[in-house]
This record gives structure tokens, C-alpha cells and sequence, in this order.
């Protein structure tokens, strides 16, 4: 405990509000039902109600509450990101070092299928994708995932590729440990902070692209709410110089904005980088 | 050197009190605490030290430069008149190149790999308009011819990757001197090279700096190379002066005991280990052929025998495949052709089609301690991990092993235990290298230069316990080095391989007394002594045979 706060207090500023947002969002999310007056889909009003008593920051086309859309909307938007971003880091990650570990036609052919897949734009095969499989909110996440996983599969094998060289990683190897000694044990701890740093940024992408997604109809599913969809919803309103659409898109974007600022942070502590000259 | 320069010139270079501190994490901590130093024009002085004594830091200062990360912090420095702490970056810039040189270890990371050496060299007397191009090209061309590069009129169109190691330390010495500086900074200039090309560069440095009257600062840890080529000499230690003398008084007559200790460095001895008695070896490399991708032929028809309890050297510079045939040993490269045999039984070629227990009676330990161990574990798993491993050691079993092992390499268990390999100095790594080598209760261990990344002292206290262990536990040692005097301290048999083929092999008193294969002469004369007239007298020795018509090895670097 006291070395965690240790660590806050030698923190930067900017990492400080990073966690404070992060912190926030989580919390929000969590206890959101707790703090709206009225259920996720529920209608109370009429349509586009303004700003003011009864309802905070209006209503939206359908005559929803827009800050208990916005609340519910951080829950599943932010729970939906994290699970694909988990999931995305595990088949990656695992590849990824598998591949180096082994080596040899295994590294090829893994190579040459995350190329393949890189090949295609991946806003297109998702959408293609999506269009054929429909859109649960299962299917999404691994629909992303998969396509996620080839970025992190990048990474993680060129990180350990510098690792599986070096000495004691022979030395395991001579010693007669197995494969899956060498990756968790040997060379996973040692590739753990890029790693660490990348997953903060995935995170920020993937929850974009499931927003992205949204906004053209084929992400999360009305009437679930969800930040992407929302914008959607009440673009119209822009037209009369309305700043209430924008309201999910700001959130989005101090989301990303926090995040960036705790995996800069993380990446100079573990990397050694000095701001100094 | 016969003191062309002694006490009687101008001084060139002063420095008072310096100090010059280094940053680390947030801290500022001193690394030089009040240096004095003088230098004379065309004298040559030597600093000496261990890594750590502040020797290469003190040189650069000389500059009037601190790297990044150090600041110099108080005294003076005093270059012919100039007082380079006051003297503004401009200042500085002419000075730098023109007046005063520097040479560093790695001549590979000092050239640019884009330009070819003659445009390097005359691009510091253009650039401080000195001379013009054609000019300096000519005179690169003499310069070049002076320290025996081959071919000196077109070697400086080759880019650096054309060239050797040892050419291209003398190219860089060639360039240094483009300006006639009035003093050259020598960093290291040898300590990357094979013994066989360090004669070589060391010889041109003198001649040139000699030829020009040119003042130089030489840095080295290895006593003896300085001993050749300084007038006066001064010992270093974590940043403190521990002594100063002419060269030939220190050596003859040193008056601190850490110089003494430096000087006996390298006279350590075992006694010889019985021979084996068994018809059948521990291990025998059986008519091995290697190559990496089937094209170049880095291993050619090697055997080598290794008795039990013995210590077997391989010796040879880099190239000479002797890392190869450790690689072969341990079933990393399968060798196309030839077998290794531990025990009268032959190993399956590669490491993977190894029984543990075949895996566990031959164990490695490596140059780079710091590469060798996980720096993401304790000390104890290092160690506990082959202890569990093989010999299937849980809980207070597995602990009561690790502390025995530790205490086996004089490391107190209380104190190193939960350490992590960053908390350790570079000796005590390799001995926690020893200690999981030792866990597997081996019968052979291969030690691949296990002390060439040490300092000398601390290399000679692993070479002592590797002996004590030996005479303890009878485990039998294939030692890898290009470091003869290692092979002397340690040695019972030797083998000498050149090119990827054993020249030599034999006990290691045949080895060392003649007559010897041209290689092995070549080798055992190239290791300098601590007698300053030692590389004069084997020049004029090689020069002489040669003028006999006795075939002689010059170099193996061409």
C-alpha cells in the first residue's frame, strides 16, 4: 500500500488526471444503475427535450433520458472494450511468443497468416464480417479480437524475439524445459512492460472501432445504449447548434485521452526513456 | 618507451582538484574526487584501473568534455594556456580534432558506416582548414603506410565493414593524428582485439607517436599493454589517485598494494589434476565437421578428448570455431558430419533428442553473466529451478540445496538469496552462474570465456574457486578462451584451434615449452609481458628470424 502511494506521488501530473479519469469511468460504470433516476431504454419524455429540470441533459429521438443512456453506454461500451482487448491480448500474445519460442516453419506460418489478414482493411472485413455473421454482442468481441490479435501478435513477437536470444533463455533450453516453461516463465516477464503499455493503447483502438462500429449500425444493437450509436441517434441536432451529440463523442475522447497519458507514463518508468535536454 | 618525452618538455596539459560527478536515478554522485594530473609535450601517459575507476571519464575530461549523464563539477583544467572549463563551445570545437584527438575501443562504432575511411579522415583537417582534400588524402595515404596497413594507397576507398578489426583501429589512430594533434586520447585502443593484431596496432601507435612527437593520455585496465607504451603511469581506483610513477620505477618497484596486486595478476597456477586412469574419456568430440546453413565450414574434422577430473583449454581468437564446438556439445548446432561421445556413449546430434540426464551431466556457463541470468528472477529460483528440475528437491530439501550451493561459491546465503541478478556486481553474477551450473550436480562443465567480461582481479578470484570446486567435487572443465594467461592458470591440457582446425593439442607444459606449431609460437609470443622492452625486443626478435629466413607468423588478421 504505502509503496503504491509512493508511487502516485512520483507520478507526473498528467498521469494523475489519466488515473483520476480512468478511476472515474470505472467507477461509473460499475454503480451506474445506482445512479440514474430512470432504466437504460426507458422512454419519460418526449423526443429531444431540452437541457433543465427532470432531465439533466435532455432527452434523445426517442425520448430517453441522454445522461442515463450516457451512464449506461460507459458500462457496456468500456465492459465490452475490456473483454475484447483481453481476448485480443491473449491469442496475440500467445502467438506471438510461440512463435519465436519454436521458430522455424511455425514462426512462418503464423507470420504469413497475420500478413494476410493484416492485408485487408480491417474497418471493411469487419463490417463484412458482421454483415454475414449478424451482430451479437459475443460475435462482436470476437470478430475484433481476432482482427486485434494480429497487431498484438506483431508486438509481441518482435519484443521477444530480442529475449529468446539472450543466454538464459538457451540455458533453459539446455536444461530441457518445455516450451511453455520458456514463454511464461523466461521470456513473458521480460516482454511484460511493452506489452502492458500496448494493451492501455489497444484498449483506446478497440473501443473507437466498437464506437465506429456503432455509428454505422453495425455494432452494438439498439436499444442497449452505447456511445457510438448515440452520436448517431442525435446527429440531427447538431444542425441547430445542439451540443448534446457531441456529449458521447467528449467522453470518448477523455477516455482515450487518460488512458494515453497513464501508458506514457508506464513506458518512460519501465523503458528508461529521460525527458531531460 | 625510451623517454623521448621524460620530465624536461613544456607542459601541455594541466589539471587541478577535478572533480566530476555522473547522475543517477535523481542524484547527483561524485565519480572523480580531485584529480591532479600533468602532462608534458610528447610524453605518454598512462591510465590504469579497474571498470569503475574513472579512468575513461578523466581522459574525455582532458577535452574538456563530460559525457551525458556526467557533469564536471570542480578544479581546472589547463590545455597549453587555455582554460577549457571557461572556454566557450565554439572554442572547444576548434580545438577538438584539430589539437586534440580521440581514439576510442570500438574503432566499428566510431566510423561511420556510410562513408569510406579516407573521406572520413580528411574530413577533420577540411572541415578546421588545415589542409584541402587532395592534401589530406595524401598524406592518409603516408600516414597509412606508417602504420603498416596493407595496400595504403587503396585501402581508404574501402568503407569500415571491408576492413578488419585491427586495421581498423589503425585507421582510426591514422585519423586522429590528420590534424597533428598536440595530444591524443587513447580509450581502450586494444582491449576488443585478438592478441596476435593487438602486437600490431600497439606497435603502430608507438612508432606514430613517437615519429610526431605527439603527447598522448593511453587508458587501459591491462597493465601489461601499458607498460609498452607509457613513460609514467598512473593507478586509479573509484575515482582516487592510488599512485603515479615513471613506468619502468612503478613496475620494477611498485609502492601501493593494490599496484602490486595488479601486477601479480595472471601468476596464478594450479597444480596439475591427476591424469585419468579409465580407458574411455569423459567426453570426446569424434572427427566433428560443422557449419552454420550448410555453406561455410566452421568446424573441420575436430577431435579432442577430454579425461575425467581434467581441465581442458580451447584456445584460439575469434573465429577459430572454437564457440562452435561448445555449441556442438551441447546439441544446439548438429554437426553434419562426426559424433560426440560423453562417456563411451554417443549423444544424439541435437539437444532436443536428449534424456534429461544426459542434458544434466554436461552444463554451461557463459561469457555475458548478465545476459546468462533471468533478470526477472531471485536468486533463489535461479538456483532452485535445476535443483527441482533434476534431482526432483521440494521445500525445505529444495532450500537447504540452494543455501548449500551458495555457500559453495562463498556467497552468504541470508544476504543473496532474494536478490535479483541487477542487485549483483558482475563477479558475483558469474558465480551465481557457477552455483546453477553446479545444481545440476554435472560431471562436465563448458565455461565459454567465462572471465573475459570480468576485471582482472575479480576474474582470477572465479578462476581460484572453479579450481577449488574441482579439487572439491572431481567435475571435469572445457574451458573456451582466447586468453592465454587463463589457459596457463588453469589448464592441464590444452588445444589450440585456428581457423576452424586444431593446430595443436597436447599437455599444457608440451604446449607451452618449444618447439611449437608457427600458430601456437604466434599466439604464446603475442601476450604482452609486464616488462616495458618486451614488445621492442619481439619485434626486433620476429625482424631478425624473419631476416634468417625462419618461417614466421606475423598475424593471422589479413
Amino acid at each position: 500500500m504505502a509503496q503504491i502511494w509512493k508511487l502516485l506521488k512520483s507520478a507526473p501530473p498528467t498521469a494523475l488526471f489519466g488515473l483520476a479519469v480512468i478511476a472515474a469511468y470505472i467507477l461509473v460504470a460499475i454503480f451506474g444503475p445506482l445512479l440514474t433516476p430512470y432504466g437504460e431504454s426507458e422512454i419519460v419524455g418526449s423526443q429531444f427535450e431540452l437541457w433543465g429540470e427532470g432531465f439533466v441533459l435532455g432527452t434523445d429521438n426517442l425520448g430517453r433520458d441522454m445522461l442515463t443512456r450516457l451512464i449506461y453506454g460507459a458500462r457496456n461500451t468500456i465492459g465490452i472494450a475490456f473483454v475484447t482487448t483481453c481476448l485480443a491480448f491473449l491469442i496475440g500474445g500467445v502467438l506471438g511468443l510461440l512463435a519465436t519460442t519454436l521458430g522455424g516453419w511455425a514462426d512462418q506460418l503464423l507470420g504469413r497468416l497475420v500478413d494476410v489478414l493484416m492485408a485487408i482493411p480491417i474497418l471493411i472485413f469487419a463490417l463484412l464480417i458482421l454483415t454475414i455473421t449478424g451482430t451479437s454482442v459475443p460475435v462482436l468481441i470476437l470478430v475484433i479480437a481476432v482482427l486485434d490479435s494480429t497487431r498484438v501478435f506483431r508486438l509481441a513477437r518482435s519484443v521477444s524475439m530480442n529475449i529468446v536470444v539472450l543466454d538464459f533463455v538457451e540455458a533453459a533450453r539446455l536444461r530441457g524445459e518445455g516450451t511453455w516453461w520458456i514463454i511464461t516463465r523466461e521470456i513473458l516477464p521480460n516482454a511484460m512492460p511493452p506489452l502492458v503499455a500496448e494493451f492501455g493503447l489497444r484498449f483506446c483502438f478497440v473501443f473507437l472501432f466498437i464506437s465506429a462500429l456503432s455509428f454505422l449500425g453495425l455494432g452494438i444493437q439498439p436499444p442497449t445504449a452505447d456511445w457510438g450509436s448515440m452520436v448517431r441517434d442525435n446527429a440531427t441536432l447538431i444542425t441547430y447548434g445542439d451540443i448534446t451529440p457531441l456529449l458521447p463523442a467528449g467522453a470518448i475522447a477523455l477516455l482515450t485521452v487518460g488512458v494515453n497519458f497513464v501508458v506514457d507514463w508506464f513506458l518512460h518508468k519501465t523503458s528508461g526513456i529521460r525527458d531531460d535536454k | 618507451m625510451t623517454s623521448n618525452g621524460g620530465n624536461n618538455g613544456e607542459v601541455l596539459l594541466e589539471m587541478r582538484g577535478l572533480r566530476i560527478e555522473g547522475q543517477s536515478e535523481d542524484q547527483w554522485n561524485e565519480i572523480v574526487h580531485g584529480i591532479d594530473l600533468t602532462l608534458r609535450r610528447g610524453e605518454v601517459l598512462g591510465l590504469i584501473g579497474e571498470s569503475g575507476a574513472g579512468k575513461s571519464t578523466i581522459g574525455i575530461a582532458s577535452m574538456g568534455f563530460a559525457r551525458p549523464g556526467c557533469r564536471i563539477s570542480g578544479g581546472s583544467i589547463v590545455f597549453d594556456g587555455m582554460d577549457l572549463r571557461a572556454a566557450s563551445d565554439e572554442q572547444l570545437r576548434k580545438l577538438r580534432g584539430s589539437r586534440i584527438a580521440y581514439v576510442a575501443q570500438s574503432a566499428a562504432a566510431a566510423f561511420n558506416p556510410a562513408h569510406k575511411l579516407i573521406d572520413q579522415y580528411s574530413e577533420a583537417p577540411v572541415q578546421h582548414g588545415v589542409k584541402r582534400k587532395g592534401e589530406a588524402e595524401k598524406e592518409a595515404m603516408e600516414l597509412y603506410r606508417r602504420l603498416r596497413l596493407p595496400d595504403p594507397e587503396n585501402i581508404g576507398f574501402r568503407y569500415p565493414h571491408q576492413v578488419s578489426g585491427g586495421q581498423l583501429q589503425r585507421a582510426m589512430t591514422a585519423m586522429a593524428m590528420a590534424c597533428r594533434p598536440d595530444l591524443i586520447v587513447f580509450d581502450e585502443p586494444t582491449t576488443a582485439l585478438d592478441v596476435t593484431t593487438q602486437i600490431e596496432v600497439l606497435a603502430a601507435i608507438k612508432d606514430v607517436v613517437e615519429e610526431f612527437n605527439t603527447a598522448a593520455i593511453y587508458i587501459t585496465h591491462d597493465l601489461a599493454v601499458v607498460a609498452q607504451m607509457a613513460d609514467r603511469i598512473m593507478v586509479l581506483r573509484y575515482g582516487d589517485l592510488v599512485e603515479e610513477d615513471n613506468a619502468r620505477d612503478m613496475l620494477a618497484n611498485p609502492k601501493e598494494d593494490y599496484t602490486r596486486q595488479l601486477l601479480a595478476v595472471r601468476t596464478y597456477r594450479k597444480e596439475e589434476a591427476p591424469p585419468d586412469e579409465s580407458p574411455v574419456p569423459l567426453l570426446e568430440v569424434r572427427n566433428v565437421t560443422a557449419s552454420y546453413g550448410g555453406r561455410v565450414i566452421v568446424l573441420d574434422d575436430v577431435s579432442v578428448k577430454v579425461g575425467r577430473g581434467r581441465t581442458v583449454a580451447v584456445v584460439g581468437e575469434s573465429g577459430s570455431g572454437k564457440s562452435t564446438l561448445a555449441r556442438v556439445i551441447t546439441g544446439l548446432l548438429p554437426p553434419s558430419e562426426g559424433a560426440v561421445l560423453f562417456d563411451g556413449e554417443e549423444l544424439p546430434a541435437t539437444y532436443k533428442k536428449r534424456s534429461r540426464d544426459q542434458l544434466r551431466h554436461a552444463q554451461m556457463i557463459y561469457q555475458m553473466p548478465d545476459t546468462a541470468l533471468n533478470p526477472r528472477q531471485r536468486i533463489r529460483d535461479i538456483i532452485g529451478r535445476p535443483v527441482s528440475f533434476y534431482l526432483g528437491l521440494k521445500g525445505a530439501d529444495r532450500e537447504k540445496r540452494i543455501r548449500e550451493l551458495l555457500e559453495m561459491i562463498e556467497m552468504d546465503p541470508d544476504e543473496f538469496i532474494d536478490r535479483l541478478p541487477g542487485e549483483l556486481s558482475g563477479g558475483q553474477k558469474q558465480r551465481i552462474c557457477i552455483a546453477r551450473a553446479l545444481a545440476a550436480e554435472p560431471e562436465l562443465i563448458i565455461c565459454d570465456e567465462v572471465t573475459s567480461a570480468l576485471d582482472q582481479l575479480v576474474a582470477e578470484e572465479i578462476l581460484k574457486l572453479l579450481q577449488r570446486l574441482q579439487d572439491d567435487l572431481g567435475v571435469t572443465y572445457l574451458f573456451i578462451t582466447h586468453d592465454l594467461a587463463t589457459v596457463r592458470a588453469i589448464s592441464d591440457e590444452v588445444v589450440v584451434m585456428l581457423e576452424g582446425r586444431v593446430v595443436e593439442q597436447g599437455g599444457k607444459a608440451d604446449i607451452f615449452t618449444p618447439p611449437h606449431d608457427p600458430y601456437t609460437d604466434l599466439l604464446l609470443s603475442s601476450v604482452p609481458e609486464m616488462d616495458p622492452d618486451w614488445l621492442d625486443n619481439l619485434l626486433a626478435d620476429r625482424a631478425a628470424r624473419k631476416a634468417r629466413g625462419e618461417k614466421v607468423m606475423e598475424t593471422s588478421d589479413q
